[in-house]
């Protein structure tokens, strides 16, 4: 079986403009302008949980992109962050919300590595599928020990306020800041990561194991460090998605749909580039309201809702196939090909 | 809960088993697929869930049962040629990540569009099989699980004389070696290809209706999956006699764990405990129980 | 084909969508005239889309009933628009945050304990109803503490003292428990097992046995449970199921020997969908419901009449008139436009506010009289909410399969709310202290957000 194939990212930012100036302006306008043009709408809808599934992307992207190790059971360590973070709030009294956070991220990288043990001996879809024993089992066990969710009757507990330092995060456009704040500071780390030689042994496992080997590599424990990082980071995704957006923690948010939405999310976006995982999210996000407002606009008076969500259904899966076929690479490489051709435009 | 009841033990032996059988029945068609084209076909479940859902609403519809077999068949053929023309042929070469995450996309296209076609109602199936259970010297055996059974049975018999010893078996095995050298002596891949996606349709129909009459056929239908892949890491991707041993061992371990270990857990580790058989096994003998050397250790 | 001509017209599609979605939002509820708006979470697709299609086409079929026979509701027209969610949470919130701000929204019913869950927080601060009939949080009954969510007619907990009232009349008598066995078979989910510690607390009164025994999601392979049940040979069996689960339960009873008559079936656990693929195996299968089934009570005809024969009908399948779903929508229904009903009587005939339709939910009081009066005598028995009961002591009865119909098989039963309400209470002050919400007294009921001074979150900018 081959390893998952990458893009080369090495070469993409050979253009003219700093390569530092696109991300921070996107950083700046997110956190300068979007608070005061995005309705509420647009934040609880869209962006948050954008927010939350980009970092989840980031965060498996490291695992999958980078390492080549692929899993399906992202959503269970968000689950596990989710629950964490619950529990270390609830159980230690006074805990600062960073702490807190970053406990949550700990205690998902600690799951993460135990899970991600059979790597050591599978590869490809065997290690894909015994990923999914995390998935089935993270779930059975939140659900059945209701110490989780501190013995609440209906195992669906609540999220506590956002607060750092006196400061609470309420309402949309908190929740948003806080969001953000958190992804930006982990995408930033994320971005270090993989050009240190951390990252660099990660995409040596990736595409040759031996040769990694052969060149002193610790292979097992790039192996387990890629586990434990990305697990870190989509430990803190699930935070964000529980705190930050749903504000209600439960088990069945966090079920192998979701799993499977965060590996589309990197695939679409393009494996191994930190961009890929915001574009993908983006697209997987905001793509089935367009699908669906734009059906229930056109087509509402004619058809039902269900038929409209069948055919929306339809049309997302077409849509990620023709993607696969036309930009094996995902849409990062799409806007670096974008990018070469408007320069070449302007600058002939 | 005094001494040891060894009937008891046996009917849950039996039991698991035969559930163990309805796994390998659907594990068998990520095999046959995975062996001569690579990939983990997600959409598994998603054509069977197809193929009972056009079978049984075409019986509502007042086709006789075996014409409804025979337009059903038709249809997951015409579905395994488009298949393989507008998904797998654009793909080929492509890395398999790539080609599971396809067949993902298949599966929300083919669940869309069932459900857009026959409706999301839940539909009884009945094959006319009774399930009173048979009492063999205390044990409980269920008649409609001796059938499936026999069954599976005869679908791996026919599709082993059909690896074996036809021609279009042996290409099969040509392809599942090396794709390449198929392909440089001259085997038409695409056609190969399409047959092989034939012949998962059709296992999917039978898996369909098996499963469709033990659970109504219904959207949680295409959800089997997640039974059969613990089988498939025990029992080997590319092995269809893996398939059945590991889809019996996976059975009869959990069914087993469940009675027996249930308590200590606090019952209903069934979703998980196949797995944890299936790698504990592994990290033992990582090529599977038959699976062919290729899984990668490191 | 270019790949930036394809992006370009991508972002012009998406400009488009964005353009043709937007007004849809504000616009055409502005219409003239008295209306009153519900937004409907409903879900059509996926797993669960049988009954979501069966209760929101009942709910919907009800309202059109009421717009076209008597014009709305005192003048006032009933509106909706439906958002998918396929039951998902992330999906409902997408709704509730899309129509939160549409002008003179009623009430919430998402029929989902996910969704229910999220919206607590939004709707209290919104001010606006959400209903949860049949299901939900169960100590939402506690209004002192929820007032603005109504778990209608029955919670998880009065459910299973129903179940366990009626096995005892079944029996001829509570006394007749003592020494009984009964098996529980529950959800592998949160949800299943809400109701555990109450059997525990029964069992303690009735001197039952009870044991308790998880099948996990989704419940397709049972063969391990029946197995056990087999060995511990129950009296009876009570289904707290979900989905494929129950089939499955029916199938495996069979082929395990046990009878379906001794299995009794939960809220969810009791429609058509959860027993026809079971096919022969459901007969004799018995199940809680708070509204009976059947398309002969005088509401339903009129429904058949006024709105299906007039091909406005919102089942596809006609055959489902009168179905479990069906008409768990209709009385739905009944209850969301007679809250609005006996709040037009405080308020006046004119729009309300989702506040002012609260009121009308906390003085909700349908005897059998007022029941029969709507034509719906024998489809459910009443309901009496009040401003710290937000359950309304809901009766409920039991339905038995008979391979091609559910037939009522008991009276009207009560629950025993008065054991079940100190758990209620003591949950809903857990609640409370967690939240810092301040517990209501009866003189905060009349307090009420007026036409045009709306909570600020229900009037910001969209």
């Amino acid at each position: 079986m081959a390893n998952v194939a990458a893009p080369s990212t090495s070469n993409s930012f050979s253009w003219q403009v700093p390569a530092w100036l696109a991300p921070l302006a996107v950083v700046v306008a997110a956190f300068g302008v979007v608070p005061f043009v995005a309705s509420p709408y647009v934040i609880e809808a869209i962006l948050l949980p954008f927010l939350a599934l980009s970092l989840a992307a980031v965060g498996l992207n490291i695992l999958t992109g980078y390492a080549g190790q692929l899993s399906l059971g992202s959503a269970a360590f968000m689950a596990v962050g989710a629950f964490a973070a619950y529990n270390f709030n609830l159980r230690v009294d006074g805990l600062p919300l960073i702490v807190t956070i970053i406990l949550a991220g700990a205690t998902a990288a600690a799951i993460g590595i135990v899970f991600g043990l059979p790597s050591l001996r599978l590869k490809g879809f065997y290690l894909a599928v015994s990923t999914l024993a995390a998935q089935f089992f993270v779930q059975w066990a939140l659900t059945k020990f209701g110490w989780f969710s501190n013995n609440s009757p209906s195992g669906v507990i609540d999220a506590p306020p956002l607060a750092i330092a006196g400061v609470t995060f309420d309402g949309a456009v908190g929740r948003y800041l806080f969001a953000l704040s958190v992804v930006t500071v982990l995408t930033a780390f994320a971005y270090r990561l993989v050009r240190s030689q951390a990252g660099r042994n990660f995409i040596a496992v990736r595409d040759n194991e031996l040769a990694a080997r052969v060149l002193g590599v610790p292979v097992l424990r790039t192996k387990l460090l890629a586990f434990a990082i990305s697990s870190f980071i989509i430990g803190i995704a699930g935070v964000l998605w529980a705190f930050a957006y749903l504000r209600t923690v439960e088990p069945h948010g966090f079920n192998l749909d979701r799993s499977f939405q965060i590996l589309f999310i990197i695939i679409i976006g393009g494996l191994a580039t930190i961009r890929g995982a915001f574009f993908g999210a983006a697209l997987i996000v905001v793509f089935p309201l367009i699908l669906s407002r734009l059906g229930s606009a056109v087509f509402g008076t004619v058809f039902d809702s269900g038929v409209l969500d069948m055919s929306q259904r339809i049309v997302i899966g077409a849509l990620i196939i023709i993607f696969l076929i036309a930009e094996p690479d995902g849409l990062a490489a799409l806007w670096d090909r974008l990018i070469k051709r408007a320069h070449g435009r302007t600058e002939p | 809960m005094t001494g040891f009841d060894f009937t008891f033990f046996l009917e849950v032996l039996v039991g698991g088993l035969l559930s163990g059988v309805m796994y390998s029945l659907v594990a068998i068609g990520f095999v046959l697929i995975y062996k001569t084209s690579g990939v983990l076909n997600f959409a598994q479940g998603a054509m069977l869930l197809f193929a009972a859902l056009t079978f049984v609403s075409l019986v509502e519809r007042g086709v006789p049962f075996a014409l409804a077999l025979a337009i059903t068949f038709l249809v997951m053929v015409l579905l395994g040629i488009t298949i393989e023309r507008t998904v797998l042929r654009p793909l080929v070469n492509k890395p398999p990540i790539t080609l599971f995450m396809a067949t993902l996309g298949l599966s929300y296209i083919i669940e869309g569009a069932a459900q857009l076609i026959w409706g999301t109602q839940v539909h009884g199936l009945d094959l006319g099989i009774d399930d009173t259970p048979l009492e063999i010297s205390g044990i409980l055996i269920s008649k409609f699980d001796l059938f499936a059974a026999a069954v599976a049975a005869t679908m791996v018999a026919v599709l082993t004389v059909l690896f074996r010893w036809t021609r279009v078996g042996l290409a099969f095995r040509a392809v599942a070696d090396d794709q390449f050298a198929a392909l440089a002596v001259g085997l038409r891949l695409p056609r190969i290809w399409a047959t092989v996606w034939t012949a998962a349709g059709l296992i999917a129909l039978v898996a369909g209706l098996l499963w469709g009459a033990r659970l109504g056929v219904q959207f949680s239908l295409s959800l089997v999956v997640l039974k059969a892949l613990p089988v498939l890491v025990l029992g080997g991707f590319d092995s269809i006699l893996g398939a059945i041993v590991g889809g019996l061992l996976i059975g009869a371990s959990e069914k087993l764990a469940e009675v027996y270990l249930g308590d200590v857990f606090g019952g209903g580790i069934e979703s998980w405990f196949a797995y944890a058989i299936a790698l504990a096994f592994l990290l033992i003998r990582p090529a599977g129980l038959f699976g062919q050397k290729l899984v990668e250790r490191a | 084909m270019s790949l930036p001509t394809k992006l370009r017209h991508l972002a012009a599609l998406t400009a488009l969508a964005l353009v043709a979605a937007a007004p849809a939002a504000t616009a055409d509820d502005q219409s003239t005239g008295k209306e009153q708006f519900f937004p409907l979470q409903s879900y059509r697709v996926g797993p669960y889309a049988a009954g979501g299609t069966g209760f929101f086409g009942g709910t919907i079929d009800y309202f059109n009933l009421i717009n076209t026979r008597d014009g709305g509701v005192n003048g006032v027209k009933l509106t909706w628009e439906e958002g998918e969610t396929q039951y998902e949470v992330e999906r409902g919130v997408e709704v509730y945050e899309r129509l939160k701000n549409r002008a003179n929204i009623a009430a919430w019913n998402p029929l989902s304990v996910g969704i229910a869950y999220a919206m607590i927080d939004r709707i209290s601060k919104d001010r606006v109803p959400l209903i949860t009939i049949n299901h939900g949080r169960t100590d939402s009954t506690d209004g002192r503490v929820f007032p603005y969510v109504f778990p209608l007619l029955l919670n998880p907990y009065s459910e299973t003292s129903g179940i366990i009232n009626y096995l005892a009349s079944r029996e001829g008598g509570v006394d007749k428990l003592k020494g009984k066995k009964l098996v529980v078979l529950y959800h592998g989910s949160p949800y299943g097992k809400e109701t555990i510690p109450i059997y525990e607390l029964l069992k303690d009164k009735y001197g039952f046995d009870v044991q308790q025994i998880e099948v996990p999601h989704p419940g397709n392979e049972q063969q391990a449970q029946w197995l056990q049940i087999r060995r511990i040979k129950p009296d009876y069996v009570i289904l707290r199921g979900w989905g494929v689960m129950n089939p499955v339960a029916l199938k495996t009873a069979q082929k395990t020997g046990f009878p379906a008559d001794h299995i009794i079936g939960n809220v969810w656990s009791n429609s058509e969908e959860d027993v026809l693929p079971a096919g022969d195996a459901a007969k004799g299968y018995v199940a809680i419901t708070t509204q009976a089934s059947g398309a002969d009570y005088p509401v339903l005809q009129e429904v058949v009449k006024t709105v299906y024969d007039a091909g406005k009908g919102n089942l596809e399948d006609k055959k489902r008139i009168g179905s479990v779903y069906h008409n768990l929508g209709i009385v739905n229904g009944i209850l969301n436009v007679e809250a609005v009903r006996i709040a037009q009587e405080k308020f006046g005939k004119r729009t309300l506010t989702g506040d002012e339709v609260r009121w009308g939910f906390e003085h909700l009081k349908l005897d059998e009289a007022r029941v029969a009066a709507l034509g719906a005598k024998g489809l459910f028995h009443s309901i009496n909410v009040t401003w710290d009961n937000h359950e309304g002591d809901g009766r409920v009865t039991f339905q038995q399969w008979d391979g091609a119909k559910w037939n009522v098989v008991s009276d009207w039963i009560s629950p025993d709310w008065a054991l079940l309400r100190p758990i209620i209470e003591k949950s809903a002050a857990a609640y409370a202290a967690e939240k810092g919400i301040k517990i209501r007294t009866s003189g905060d009921v009349d307090k009420v957000t007026e036409l045009g001074s709306e909570a600020p979150a229900a009037s910001a900018k969209n």
